[in-house]
Parts: C-alpha cells; sequence; structure tokens
C-alpha cells in the first residue's frame, strides 16, 4: 500500500515535471516564432503589435522578403556568400593545418614543440579586443582583407582550440599503430593521412563543428579586417541595417533574420548530436 | 608521453625533417593572427599613437588615463554586475532544468534539442531579435530598451539566460549522467529523501561540472560584445558634471572598442591600455579557474 501510495506520488511528480518543462520550452521558441510573425508584417506594425498574428490589414506578404533581398544598399545573397565562403575555407585551413601541427607536436619532443603548444593554450585565455586593433592593421598590410584570404587571419587566432584539441586526442591514439605503419614502410607524410587522419575523425567533427558556429556568428573580426563596402559577412549586414542612420524597416530586417536563421536551425537538427558532442567536448575553453 | 622518447627514434628523426609542412603553415599563421599582434599591442599600450606606425613611447600614461575614465571605471562595474547576475541565474536554471532532463520524463530529448537551439544564433542577431521583443512589450508604455538603464540591464540578462541556459545544461546533464547509480540508490534505501539526496549525494558528485560551468559564464559575461552591441549598443548616455558622457550599459569589451573607434584618434593609446587591462583580467579568470580545477584532480 505505502509503495503504491509513493509510485503514485512520483508518477505524479513526473506529469507535474512534464507539464513545467513543456511551458518553458514553448516560452524558448516564442523569440523564434516573433521573428517569423514580424517578417511578414508591415513595418509600422512590427513595433505596436509584435506579438499578434498578422492581420488582413498588417499582412506584409512577401513584401519584407523582397525589399530585404537589397535592403540596406547591399545584396544579401552577397553576405550570404561571403559567409559560406568564409566559413568554409576557415574551417577546411584549421582542421587541415591545426591536425597536422598536433600531432607534430604530440609526437616529436622538443623545446620548439612545447613552446608552441604553450603559446597555443596561452591564446585561448587572451580576448579578442586585446589583438583587434593590431590585428586588423597587420592583416590590411598583408592584404588578407578579402573573404578569400581572411581564412588565413582565423587559422591563426582560431589555432589555439584546435591544436589544444587535437593534441588532447592524438596522445590518447597508442603509438604502436605508427610504429607498425613505419615498419611497413610508411613515411611521416603518409603515416599521418592514411593512419592517423582517419582515427581523429570524431575529433576532427567536434572541432569543425565549434569552428563553423564561430566563424559563421563572428562579428567583430571581419567588421575590423575587411573592407566592409565591399564584402559584408550576414552578421556585418544585419548590424549595417540597424547601424545606418535614418529609420528602419523592421519588418524588412526580421525577414532577413528568418533568412539567416533558417540554415542555422536545419544544420542544428541535421547533425544535433555532433554538435552537442562537440559543444561539450569544447566546454574546456574559458 | 614518456612514450615517446627514447623508443621509436629513427621515426622521429625522420617526422622532424618534414616539420616544414606539418608546423609551417599553423606558426606561420599563429605568427600573423596572434604572436604578433599580442606582442605589438603589448607595446602599443606604453606608446602614444594614431596608426601602428607612428608610435612614440609614454610610459605608463596610457594606463592612469584608462584607470582614470570614469566611462571605464562604469563599464567594469557593470560589467562585472551582468556577469554575476547572469552566472547566479544560467547556473541554477541550467542545473534544475538537467536535473529535471535526467529524471527520465518522456520527451526529454525534444526539450534538449528546444533549450540548446539559442546557442547557434550569433550574438548579433540575438540582439536585435531580443530588442524587437523588448521594445514590443515597453512600446505599450511609450518606452524603450534604450531609454533606461534598468531594462537594458535586465534585457540583456534574459538574453543571456535564453543563449547560455541550454549549453550548461549540457555540461550539467553530462555531470549527473556519471554519478553513479548505485550510490543513489544506497541513499534511497538507507531513508535520505529527495532533497538529502540532491544536496548529499548529486550535488557533490557534480562539483567538477559546477566548476566548469561556473567559470565558463563569468568569462562569457566578461567578454560580452555582441549581443550587448547589439541589443542597447551602451545607451541610454548619461551626462557627467564634467561635460563628458558615460553609456549607461555598456560593458567593457564595448567600452574598449568604442574608445578605439569612436572616440578621437588621440585616445588609441588609452584603448589599448584598457584592452591589456581586460586582457589581464579575463586570462586572471582563466586561470583562476585551472588552478583550481587542478586542485579538485588531485583531491579526488
Amino acid at each position: 500500500m505505502d509503495k503504491q501510495q509513493t509510485l503514485a506520488a512520483e508518477r505524479r511528480n513526473k506529469a507535474i515535471l512534464s507539464v513545467v518543462l513543456a511551458a518553458i520550452c514553448i516560452l524558448w521558441v516564442l523569440p523564434v516564432v516573433a521573428v517569423v510573425i514580424n517578417s511578414f508584417k508591415l513595418n509600422t506594425f512590427v513595433k505596436t503589435d509584435t506579438f499578434a498574428l498578422p492581420t488582413s490589414e498588417s499582412w506584409a506578404g512577401m513584401a519584407n522578403f523582397v525589399k530585404g533581398m537589397t535592403f540596406g544598399n547591399y545584396p544579401f545573397k552577397s553576405s550570404v556568400l561571403y559567409s559560406v565562403v568564409i566559413t568554409v575555407l576557415s574551417t577546411g585551413l584549421i582542421l587541415v593545418f591545426c591536425s597536422m601541427a598536433a600531432w607534430y607536436i604530440a609526437r616529436v619532443d622538443s623545446l620548439f614543440c612545447k613552446a608552441l603548444y604553450f603559446l597555443c593554450v596561452f591564446s585561448m585565455v587572451v580576448p579578442f579586443q586585446m589583438v583587434m586593433f593590431t590585428l586588423s592593421k597587420t592583416a590590411d598590410v598583408l592584404k588578407l582583407n578579402t573573404p578569400w584570404t581572411i581564412p588565413i587571419v582565423y587559422l591563426g587566432f582560431g589555432a589555439g582550440l584546435a591544436i589544444f584539441m587535437f593534441v588532447g586526442f592524438v596522445k590518447s591514439i597508442p603509438l604502436e599503430i605508427e610504429e607498425a605503419a613505419a615498419i611497413d614502410g610508411c613515411g611521416p607524410v603518409r603515416t599521418f593521412f592514411s593512419v592517423v587522419l582517419p582515427m581523429l575523425k570524431p575529433t576532427l567533427i567536434s572541432v569543425g563543428i565549434l569552428e563553423i558556429m564561430w566563424v559563421w556568428n563572428d562579428y567583430l573580426l571581419p567588421v575590423l579586417v575587411l573592407d566592409i563596402n565591399k564584402y559584408r559577412t550576414i552578421p556585418i549586414h544585419i548590424q549595417y541595417l540597424k547601424g545606418s542612420y535614418g529609420t528602419v524597416d523592421l519588418g524588412a530586417t526580421m525577414a532577413l533574420i528568418l533568412l539567416s536563421i533558417i540554415p542555422v536551425i536545419i544544420f542544428y537538427l541535421a547533425c544535433q548530436k555532433h554538435i552537442i558532442k562537440g559543444v561539450a567536448a569544447g566546454a574546456v575553453k574559458g | 608521453m614518456s612514450k615517446k622518447i627514447g623508443r621509436g627514434n629513427s621515426q622521429t628523426q625522420a617526422t622532424r625533417r618534414w616539420a616544414w609542412l606539418f608546423l609551417g603553415p599553423v606558426v606561420a599563421a599563429f605568427t600573423i593572427g596572434f604572436v604578433w599582434p599580442f606582442i605589438q599591442g603589448i607595446y602599443l599600450s606604453f606608446c602614444k599613437f594614431r596608426i601602428t606606425s607612428d608610435a612614440t613611447f609614454v610610459g605608463i600614461s596610457n594606463y592612469q588615463a584608462a584607470l582614470a575614465d570614469p566611462s571605464f571605471q562604469h563599464s567594469f562595474w557593470y560589467t562585472a554586475a551582468t556577469a554575476v547576475v547572469s552566472l547566479v541565474l544560467i547556473n541554477v536554471f541550467a542545473f534544475a532544468v538537467a536535473y529535471a532532463l535526467t529524471q527520465g520524463i518522456r520527451g526529454s530529448n525534444l526539450y534538449r534539442t528546444v533549450f540548446f537551439m539559442p546557442n547557434l544564433i550569433g550574438g548579433i542577431v540575438l540582439g536585435y531579435i531580443w530588442s524587437m521583443i523588448f521594445d514590443g512589450i515597453l512600446s505599450h508604455y511609450d518606452t524603450s530598451i534604450l531609454l533606461e538603464t534598468k531594462y537594458g540591464f535586465w534585457g540583456l540578462i534574459i538574453l543571456m539566460c535564453w543563449q547560455q541556459i541550454g549549453y550548461m545544461m549540457i555540461i550539467y546533464i553530462a555531470g549527473l549522467q556519471a554519478v553513479p547509480e548505485d550510490m543513489i540508490e544506497a541513499a534511497k534505501i538507507d531513508g535520505a529523501t529527495k532533497w538529502q539526496t540532491l544536496f548529499r549525494v548529486i550535488i557533490p558528485n557534480v562539483m567538477p561540472s559546477i566548476t566548469i560551468c561556473t567559470f565558463l559564464s563569468l568569462t562569457n559575461g566578461f567578454k560580452l560584445f555582441d549581443q550587448n552591441l547589439a541589443l542597447t549598443g551602451g545607451l541610454p548616455y548619461l551626462i557627467q558634471p564634467d561635460g563628458s558622457t558615460i553609456n549607461t550599459t555598456e560593458m567593457l569589451a564595448l567600452n574598449i572598442y568604442n574608445t578605439f573607434y569612436n572616440s578621437s584618434t588621440a585616445a588609441r593609446g588609452t584603448a589599448q591600455a584598457k584592452a591589456v587591462i581586460f586582457f589581464v583580467l579575463v586570462a586572471g579568470l582563466g586561470l583562476a579557474q585551472l588552478a583550481y580545477t587542478r586542485k579538485r584532480e588531485v583531491q579526488q
């Protein structure tokens, strides 16, 4: 009897908990819902009827999206293109070169490697504001101020975390495998690319996801390095809609925000498991 | 670690010959993207300059100017308040949600997916989403988030909670799942209540996660920039008796940015000195975390 009562109480508690969680869940998606609703509203209604569904009076149809394409005197599709180019190139460079360097650091015992590893860990605690002025000048001088060359800057500033994570994983791989490869006649380059790299796959995914999330959403580095009259990434574009003087069309802004978060949400739903694992692995970064 | 010395020496020799290939690209980019700007940044903080090439050494006067700047002092206290308040709220809620989600409730995965989602949206976009929402509410009271410091403050706190609770929740869930099942079982058999089990068994066991999350949210709070810029941009102003202005919702990172790019170029030395002070502060927090986690690892 007593046991039954506690079981019933437990079931009731779980039911209450489910309801509370469901309520918080709805609260959690509301901001995104608000973006969706308002992207279909006329500008004047966004501020006054933010939380109302569009009515026949406030309905703007696709006008906001059409306007958004050229809004702020800059084509939105260019900023999408530049964001994709910068994110893909930067992530690719970081994955290839940092895994190579990390393997070398983990396997070769030299003072230079130790110093380099120490500098990498050190760079993880340095906030971007510390180097932003000098870095943007250096990038300017070296002509790293285009979407095709800025990935080198990302490789430099992002190397710390990537190398730290790769070194941690390489150290857990038994050396015997590489020794066997060497006995079979593999040189270091081939050992790395055909033996080590395939084993690094889980870490490559984790690091890749962290870098994609960082570069895609980054605002300050590209805005300081790129020539923003020519090249705007999505965050820069959205900031400059609001930043430009005069009235801002909130409806069109929301349409652009919606367009920019849809790919992110699809990406998230598609590789949710990897993303959550990658983020948990990267939690070491302060 | 000890394995690589002594063993496979000829192999190491062969690898060393390829150092230029394995290390070259990263060393070059790391020098351009971090080492050189960092060294130059330290040097310039002791200089008067407009552009990096016309620097003249002035000693510590930039640091004196930075520390005496009322807007910098204000932004420090404002940042500290934001970081501490958000730290407490984020961690309490994240732990509560993680705890609830490890109780075997149906639909836990869906909840987890939803709570984590805001993390993927960038700071600038987050700022504009929430500024629309807050202004949508406040416009009914004929005010705006840009008009009152307290709205800006709590607005930013809500935004940070929305963004970061899901992230911390993931770390807490991992910690909670690692608590040995038999320990909880034993507590139950000994007659411990749910609350006793939580405070005496579960929380001591997830202390490592709590440490990580506490420091993470603290450093996140101190380094916050995009969200601050997009939500209020530092507004509203407060005019000082001496005629200078303070942006009342401006955090440290934004204050440094504004000193560099939105005031006279003569203030750039001061801005770089502020950046160094900021770096020491953030790095100090990072080192404290490292020391603290190391100490705990030894104890366990």
